[in-house]
């Protein structure tokens, strides 16, 4: 799977984070998140589907190959 | 005529489910997506009922979050002193700009390096309890002082302040203080605040008000910007936190089997669903999120137009039986983390990983420490905080 962040539309909820730290992480400036892993393995599936559906920003897309 | 059938919102809960959502919330929810409810002032307004619509709407840019647009259904009058509080009430981008300065000590990673001072204050304040007069105020004596003390720490309040910041912030939502007396303490911690912003001007430390300061050397805020959005921080996590630990409390003392799970588990995952079944089932922000309509939206069925306003009551969107099986029973074994306790869209809680952690630690440790916490009174004769912008609980009296 390939994960999309869209970094504009973040607000720094942190919730990906709680879902996925495996994948996603905040930066130290201003808590924006960025991706730790854009292709991670399935192991990580049930926990980015989470983080999209949890994002109040939409801002987190998973395109699943 | 047919403005009769309009029904008045805010509605009574009923008086044997403090924790439930009113019943005639519950039954709009069934009847329509969207139902138009007349508020004190006379003015009405949709609401949204359902937990889709609430989060489509929460996140649409077509809504506006500032209370001089047109249709924006205030949640009471001037005089109740809800006042326009810093970027909450304002909208993208100028909102963007003013929340990205202070959302990065609410990461994740940055919260979780509070923890330990936040078990250190909930211990202390326990400690303080058990040595103290048996039965007692939870309110008091433990749900208040704790986000005051978690403030303090995140702020930057030097230690020999803490007394007089906790004595003010207390004022500020204290069911017996007037108006005037709330007021008074509120421009006091202002005042307080913009002394301690202009020393980290001069001379910064590692703290969140060092952050703010900079912004003000940086011209990037003025020094009233800036007080505004420290008294924001500090109204938002407090009365907030506070009524979840005491209501939180209250429904699990409610509920015996529940709090067994919780006593007897020391696992941190399993902890942190409870905190999110409890944020879910008990929703504090009865009055809704508000916002009022920029362009017309379809939404539902049903067109609202621009200059029309919207009240989204999270509390019946989490009891929505679409998105939640069996949604008025409290579960904490349930996945609850879709809920919308801190709203939705780009205005989401922004201090959330802070309530959440600090939830953590309170319910993870509170019935460990005094197992045999119970109720010193009826439920019946709990003061529930039905008029009050938060809801929750005056008092808790409990015994052990």
């Amino acid at each position: 799977m390939r994960v999309e962040l869209d970094e504009p539309k973040c607000v720094a909820s942190g919730q990906c984070v709680l879902a996925a730290p495996e994948v996603f992480d905040q930066r130290d400036e201003d808590g924006i998140a960025f991706l730790l892993d854009e292709t991670p393995g399935a192991d990580s599936l049930d926990g980015v589907r989470e983080a999209v559906a949890v994002c109040p920003a939409a801002a987190i897309r998973l395109a699943e190959r | 005529m047919a403005d009769t059938l309009v029904p008045d919102f805010p509605m009574p809960r009923a008086a044997r489910c403090p924790f439930d959502p009113p019943p005639a919330l519950k039954e709009l929810q069934q009847q329509a997506p969207l139902v138009k409810v007349r508020q004190w002032d006379g003015s009405e307004s949709w609401l949204v009922t359902r937990y889709a619509d609430q989060r489509a709407l929460l996140g649409d840019p077509r809504v506006s979050a500032d209370p001089d647009r047109p249709g924006y259904p205030t949640k009471a009058s001037p005089a109740a002193g809800e006042g326009k509080l810093s970027f909450i009430m304002m909208d993208d981008p100028e909102h963007a700009r003013l929340r990205r300065m202070v959302t990065a000590p609410f990461a994740v990673k940055r919260v979780e390096a509070l923890r330990p001072a936040v078990q250190r204050i909930v211990d202390g304040l326990i400690d303080d309890l058990l040595a103290g007069p048996n039965p007692a105020d939870l309110v008091e004596t433990f749900a208040l002082p704790i986000p005051s003390l978690v403030i303090c720490e995140l702020l930057g309040v030097p230690y020999a302040d803490h007394a007089f910041f906790q004595d003010h912030t207390k004022t500020m939502v204290h069911r017996d203080a007037t108006p005037e007396q709330r007021g008074q303490a509120s421009r006091e911690v202002a005042a307080y605040l913009a002394g301690l912003i202009g020393e980290r001007v001069t001379r910064p430390q590692e703290d969140l008000l060092s952050g703010i300061a900079g912004r003000v050397i940086a011209g990037e805020l003025t020094h009233q910007q800036a007080t505004e959005m420290a008294l924001l921080l500090l109204i938002a996590g407090h009365e907030t936190t506070a009524n979840m630990i005491a209501l939180g409390t209250l429904a699990l003392l409610q509920h015996p089997d529940q709090l067994a799970l919780l006593r007897e588990s020391d696992d941190p995952r399993f902890i942190a669903g409870a905190v999110e079944e409890l944020l879910r089932y008990l929703h504090i922000t009865h009055l809704g999120r508000r916002r009022a309509v920029t362009e017309d939206i379809e939404i539902g069925g049903q067109v609202v137009k621009a200059g029309e306003g919207l009240i989204m009551v999270n509390e019946i969107g989490n009891r929505d039986p679409e998105v939640f099986a069996d949604p008025d029973r409290l579960d904490l074994t349930r996945d609850a983390r879709r809920h919308v306790a801190f709203g939705f869209g780009v205005h989401q809680c922004l201090g959330q990983p802070l309530a959440r952690m600090e939830l953590q630690v309170v319910y993870g440790t509170l019935y460990r420490r005094i197992p045999t916490l119970r109720p010193a009174c009826a439920l019946e004769d709990v003061p529930f905080k039905h008029d009050a912008f938060i809801y929750g609980v005056h008092e808790l009296p409990v015994a052990w």
